[in-house]
């Protein structure tokens, strides 16, 4: 097996190609990241993993933007990261100058995936070692949406979506709590599945929202803090009314 | 900057990619200069020489239904006429329509380039191209190739989702928004009609008149406009061609001719 993985150019005997595999294992260990899509709001959370004391915090954004209504968060090397995000910057802004329109979250997501996939097909190359989280709405329908790009250079929407550290946990707690919800409900939603691996506590997440009229936003360290202990509080009494069934006559 | 070969291109070479990895721009290709002296005089001469005064009359405009588009139908080498029934309206797509004025072949080509082009962004993006974009990628094609003997100068008329679009784009690399424009040597005549009996609020048939009576007065007193007045409208669903008048007989419906009343009076002198 370890002849394979060399010059990625090389498919294995059974068909892998484990350069893409071995990135994909970067991007499990890289923060947890969680999208959610709602009605009218995407909504973009991040792990933040503890910042040493004399790190100026500000200068680590892990949610940004790419264009004014589009916005990426990522799992995996962060360095690859912002090559990636630079050279998407530039198309967002060359696909303006030569049609004089904004992109579109599908147009922007393909082209991100096209360049994952053109350095898993290239000699002296290794792959971009992260997957993405890209979220924003639609320039002429005004339509939010979500969508995952990999390694490999795939992409598909999705109504919700994790990746990163324990993205399975996430994603399993998305598909069983996740239902149509819109403005604040959405925030809280992704919350509570990054608060699911995560630490809890504003200061252990980085969250942002995306709306149409207002653009990207980030949530300050104590609005996170309020809403997880909204979250906190709710778990609670769920838990006392399991506990105390109703005493009916 | 890089000249636009996309349209001719089949496939991306493989080689492209050690470039992209740099910082995904290419430096421009550079020319050998002649050896003359008055290098700026020569370049002049030499654009001169190329490029073939636009002999044609088309014209379009923007009203409260649509787009309505009107050529000519005339060729002309010189003063000898080649052609009297050329398409001087290319249908790109549908929805799109493009004038043809200045050198045929320049046209006919880039048109059906840009009819590509607008194809395979429907297709990759799932929803047709705007007017904006059509018209912006073509004038970077010719942009590309300004100062290399390319003779275009053409409307781009459609209607996409933002409503009726019509852009003016030449080989200068020019490329103008407006809601009236006409091209080619007739077009001042056609300006003067057109112009002076312009409403927004007009019918489409009030419209098609108003195109084709322009269209008329422009081949009436311009030599190298003539043949048959053709007229397309641009609504919401596409276009349709609405007449191709030949202008000779448009002549004498406009201008119906009244027996003189000279020869009355001479058949009475003979009479008496």
């Amino acid at each position: 097996m370890a002849r394979y993985d060399r010059a990625i150019t090389v498919f294995s005997p059974d068909g892998h190609l484990f350069q893409v595999e071995y990135a994909l294992e970067a991007v499990r260990k890289g923060n947890a990241a969680v999208g959610v899509r709602g009605a009218d709001i995407v909504v973009l959370g991040v792990e933040k993993k503890s910042t040493a004391k004399l790190q100026d915090s500000r200068t680590v954004r892990k949610i940004v933007s790419l264009d004014d209504h589009i916005a990426l968060a990522c799992a995996g090397l962060k360095a690859d990261a912002r090559v990636l995000i630079n050279r998407a910057r530039i198309e967002c802004q060359s696909h303006r100058l030569t049609v004089e329109d904004p992109v579109t979250v599908e147009y922007i997501t393909r082209y991100i995936a096209g360049l994952q996939q053109k350095y898993t097909q290239s000699g002296g190359v290794r792959p971009f070692g992260l997957s993405t989280l890209i979220v924003g709405f639609d320039p002429y329908t005004g339509v939010p949406s979500l969508y995952q790009t990999d390694p490999s250079g795939t992409f598909s929407a999705w109504k919700a979506n994790a990746t990163g550290r324990n993205s399975n946990s996430m994603r399993e707690f998305l598909e069983k709590n996740y239902k149509e919800t819109s403005g604040q409900e959405t925030v809280k939603l992704a919350i509570r599945a990054l608060l699911e691996v995560v630490e809890s506590g504003g200061k252990n997440i980085e969250v942002a929202m995306m709306t149409k009229e207002h653009g990207l936003r980030q949530l300050e360290e104590a609005e996170i803090d309020a809403i997880v202990a909204e979250i906190e509080a709710e778990k609670a009494a769920a838990e006392a009314a399991k506990k105390a069934p109703p005493k009916e006559p | 900057m890089k000249l636009d070969t996309s349209g001719l291109e089949s496939a991306e070479p493989v080689w492209a990619t050690f470039n992209e990895l740099a910082d995904g721009f290419s430096a421009a290709p550079s020319f050998e200069l002649p050896n003359t002296t008055d290098f700026d005089g020569f370049q002049k001469e030499a654009i001169q020489m190329v490029k073939p005064a636009k002999g044609t009359t088309t014209l379009a405009f923007i009203f409260k239904e649509g787009v309505m588009v009107a050529a000519d139908s005339r060729a002309s080498m010189g003063g000898y006429i080649s052609s009297q029934s050329v398409k001087k309206i290319i249908e790109i797509n549908p929805y799109m329509l493009g004038t043809m004025a200045g050198g045929a072949a320049d046209c006919q080509f880039w048109h059906r380039n840009l009819g590509i082009k607008c194809r395979l962004h429907e297709l990759a993006n799932k929803r047709r191209i705007s007017v904006t974009g059509a018209s912006k990628l073509l004038a970077n094609i010719l942009y590309s190739y300004r100062g290399m003997g390319l003779s275009v100068g053409t409307m781009i008329a459609g209607w996409d989702e933002t409503g009726p679009g019509l852009y003016y784009v030449d080989s200068e690399g020019g490329r103008l928004k407006g809601m009236r424009f006409s091209v080619g040597s007739g077009s001042p005549y056609a300006y003067g009609v057109l112009d002076s009996g312009y409403r927004y609020d007009m019918s489409v048939e009030e419209a098609a008149e108003l195109a084709r009576r322009a269209i008329y007065h422009a081949t009436f007193r311009d030599g190298a406009s003539g043949g048959v007045a053709s007229v397309y409208h641009v609504g919401p669903n596409g276009w349709k061609k609405l007449s191709g008048d030949d202008v000779g007989e448009l002549h004498y419906k406009y201008y119906p001719v009244m027996p003189s009343t000279v020869e009355q009076e001479m058949v009475e002198v003979a009479g008496a």
